[in-house]
């Protein structure tokens, strides 16, 4: 699997994702500088990672999803090439057009940082066909923009077509407010496109991978997708 | 030409900030106030004299990044 990062000014996670491609992947991931205008021939997967792109100017992830690669990234995801969007990603690829909605500031004003349950709502994508649906896993959350909106007939659709990859629920896959930790619309924590190749999610699986981060519970989404391109192959 | 162009929130789109604004006024004691919407303001110098050139600009400038149009309005002003 030939991975691409995307780096923008400001972001802060690349290096979380590069190590976590490498882990599981066995492959450097290539960085791409915002500045350039193509992506690397033969490239598999366009990770956007997260931090705080432009200092969260104007709004989350606005001035990078304008920058120059994002066009490259806009004609590679026509093509159905697959694009992974983490938290700052997640915010930027919404701006780019490239996923529907957009992240608010969280329903508590806060800024979230701690581990959080998400309930696998399906397993039959490129990126969660490491897990089984209805499956619970625990992946760190950093934001404080993450509560996802989207016109009601958005929000029809996303469920109606079955694009909710993910839900924060309770470790035992109950979703309810309580633990809806930023007030996101239906507990969405992260959405596919209407083709399924391009994810979205506020929290950061990269995080929990190895045993001395603790976890590995965001694993099994990296691991899904070399198997993905090996089967593919 | 001096130009402004408004940003707020569309109707129906919670807006936290606001709320917490709203709540820091009454306990301020600031009286009357029933609710607080937050939003921005771009004030633009335009180069040239062309009002309408200036308006459509400014339109593009708002639909392609001053403005989500997702949760977002706008309003463009170019001073006469």
């Amino acid at each position: 699997m030939k991975s691409v990062i995307l780096v923008f000014p400001g972001i802060n996670r690349e290096r979380d994702m590069a190590r976590a491609l490498r882990l599981v992947s066995g492959r450097e991931p290539t960085m791409v500088w915002h500045a350039d205008t193509a992506l690397p021939v033969g490239t598999d997967l366009v990770v956007i990672p997260g931090g705080f792109s432009y200092g969260d100017y104007l709004r989350c992830g606005a001035i990078a999803a304008r920058a120059p690669i994002m066009d490259a990234v806009r004609a590679f995801a026509a093509k159905g090439g697959l694009v992974l969007a983490v938290c700052n990603g997640f915010q930027i690829a919404c701006e780019a057009g490239l996923l529907p909605g957009v992240l608010m500031r969280n329903a508590q004003l806060r800024f979230i940082c701690r581990d959080v349950h998400l309930r696998v709502e399906r397993s039959d994508t490129p990126f969660t066909r490491g897990y089984n649906a209805g499956q619970v896993i625990r992946v760190p959350v950093a934001h404080g923009e993450g509560n996802y909106i989207a016109a009601g007939e958005t929000i029809a659709r996303l469920e109606g077509e079955g694009r909710v990859a993910f839900r924060y629920s309770s470790p035992d896959g109950i979703v309810d407010p309580d633990w809806n930790h930023n007030g996101a619309m239906n507990a969405i924590a992260g959405i596919i496109n209407d083709h399924g190749n391009v994810l979205g999610m506020m929290p950061h699986p990269e995080n929990h991978v190895e045993a001395v981060m603790g976890r590995t519970d965001g694993r099994r989404l990296f691991a899904g997708l070399v198997d993905h391109f090996k089967r593919a192959a | 030409m001096k130009a402004r162009v408004t940003v707020t929130l569309k109707s129906g789109i919670l807006d936290p900030q606001g709320k917490a604004i709203e709540g820091a006024l009454r306990t301020l004691g600031v009286n009357g106030v029933a609710s607080v919407r937050l939003g921005k303001v771009f004030d633009i110098e335009i180069e040239g004299a062309d009002r309408a050139g200036a308006e459509a600009a400014l339109k593009t400038a708002a639909e392609k990044l001053l403005a989500n149009t997702v949760i977002e309005n706008y309003r463009v002003e170019v001073a006469g």
